[in-house]
């Protein structure tokens, strides 16, 4: 075909293609270019949460007091050092990242192989964390009740330790009982949320026992709950009280504002699949590492890439911890 | 190409030198390290004086968290991305972009909150039963 041009002419000049002019190669440049779009993506989730916390600025639930267990010490009161831990981990499977990468630089397989798995498996401690993190906060821990207007309420001793409605709810009287079929009409069925006390349990409970106080979810000056009265405490739950809670799901949240538990799920659960995303893209990497696919290449650039991606992943949870557990 | 390139071995602006990469990963995780372990610190204390003196209607306690998180995302981009070796022009394209964005989002979605918030207290909704 005579008419099909060849050669442009422009080879070796300006615009003959294959200029490096932030030098930096293609696959590199997409990899930051796809940083920048995930990190907007990350800041519209994070800046939501802040809208929504800025709306219920004096009611909204104090980390501490709700991320408070750590494994194998029940009962022991630990804020923030479980969260710690898995920061620490992230942190540590970034260096070991870094280290791959450093390795790859200067064409040392082996290296490479070793600091790649310590990074795969720092991955699998960090998402075995958050599915724990995830079912200490889904299971709950004192139960709270929720008032006619969506407000939690939680109970305290006289001494202003939190009490289990477990400890208090009397178990004799006005339990739950099961719908079925036959009593009610067709269209009533069984609850979806059945908590382990009724309210009407946790109510009487709560008259026969002088010690309980009321804790409510809007916070005085110093940042801390507002405790009421013995008094005020039986008129907010005999007035007010409505359902028990138990654990946190999309629609209740015994730690407080319902919000809190949606946009946990929703930030912590999409920053979670980023990471199980980085594992299995690590393992494929870690893969053509060993069978050498690399050495043939000549470089390890792959490595970067994907090393890239790793500490975009450990960047987010930086900024989710801040924004979830300190602040 | 991509065999041994150069990289910058200062962080601090040049005050602390690192004599190879590898050092200076190391360097960086401890510096890391320290800066988490204040803000687990004072995320247990909540020191009263923090929590209840203000600056821009935002505590003094969450602007140390929320500078001290700046600190950590910079020495993650710039040692750990390697974006100290990158070009300008790379660096300028990703931080710039992504700085601008989020700082104007991020003001405007907080203000709306915030009025939203005022709007409950102060309008005629009564959502506190």
């Amino acid at each position: 075909m005579e008419a099909t041009v060849v050669k442009t002419g422009t080879e070796g000049k300006t615009w003959g293609g294959g200029n490096e002019p932030l030098k930096a190669s293609y696959g590199k440049m997409m990899m930051w270019f796809f940083i920048v779009s995930d990190s907007l993506t990350f800041a519209g989730f994070l800046s939501s949460y802040g809208m929504s916390r800025f709306k219920f600025i004096d009611a909204w639930p104090i980390a501490d007091e709700v991320f408070t267990h750590f494994p194998f010490l029940h009962g022991v009161e630990a804020p923030m050092y479980y969260v710690a831990f898995m920061t620490f981990i992230l942190i540590f499977s970034s260096v070991t990242m870094v280290l791959a990468v450093d390795a790859g630089h200067k064409m040392q397989q082996k290296k490479v192989i070793f600091y790649m798995f310590l990074t795969i498996i720092g991955g699998l401690i960090f998402l075995g964390s958050q599915a724990w993190e995830w079912n200490t906060f889904i299971k709950g821990d004192y139960g709270a009740v929720e008032t006619n207007g969506g407000q939690i309420i939680q109970f305290l001793d006289k001494d202003g330790d939190r009490v289990a409605l477990a400890d208090f709810a009397t178990s004799d009287t006005g339990g739950r009982v099961a719908q079925t079929k036959e009593k009610g009409i067709w269209f009533m069925q069984e609850a979806e949320y059945k908590p382990s006390v009724s309210f009407e349990q946790v109510k009487e409970g709560f008259l026969a026992n002088d010690n309980l106080l009321v804790r409510l979810p809007n916070k005085d000056e110093h940042g801390q709950h507002i405790i009421l009265s013995r008094e005020e405490s039986i008129a907010k739950l005999v007035n007010d009280g409505n359902m028990v809670v138990e654990g946190a799901n999309l629609r209740h949240n015994e730690y407080g504002h319902p919000l809190f538990a949606d946009f946990f799920f929703f930030i912590t659960g999409f920053h979670g699949f980023h990471v199980s995303i980085g594992v299995l893209l690590n393992c494929i990497v870690f893969f053509n590492v060993i069978i050498g696919t690399y050495e043939r290449r000549g470089h390890y650039e792959m490595v970067e890439k994907v090393g890239l991606y790793w500490h975009f992943v450990d960047l987010v949870w930086v900024f989710v911890f801040t924004f979830f557990y300190l602040v | 190409m991509a065999h041994e390139q150069a990289h910058k071995l200062a962080i601090f602006r040049g005050n602390l030198k690192f004599k190879s990469n590898v050092s200076k990963i190391w360097g960086v995780f401890v510096v890391l390290s320290i800066i988490t372990i204040i803000e687990v610190a004072l995320g247990i204390l909540r020191p009263d004086f923090l929590v209840t003196h203000k600056f821009l209607s935002l505590n003094l306690l969450n602007w140390i968290f929320i500078l001290l998180t700046i600190c950590k995302a910079y020495y993650i981009t710039w040692d750990f991305m390697h974006m100290r070796d990158e070009t300008v022009g790379l660096r300028r394209a990703a931080v710039w972009t992504g700085v601008f964005l989020i700082a104007y989002m991020v003001l405007l979605i907080l203000i709306e909150g915030d009025y939203i918030y005022e709007v409950y207290k102060h309008g005629f909704i009564k959502f506190d039963f």
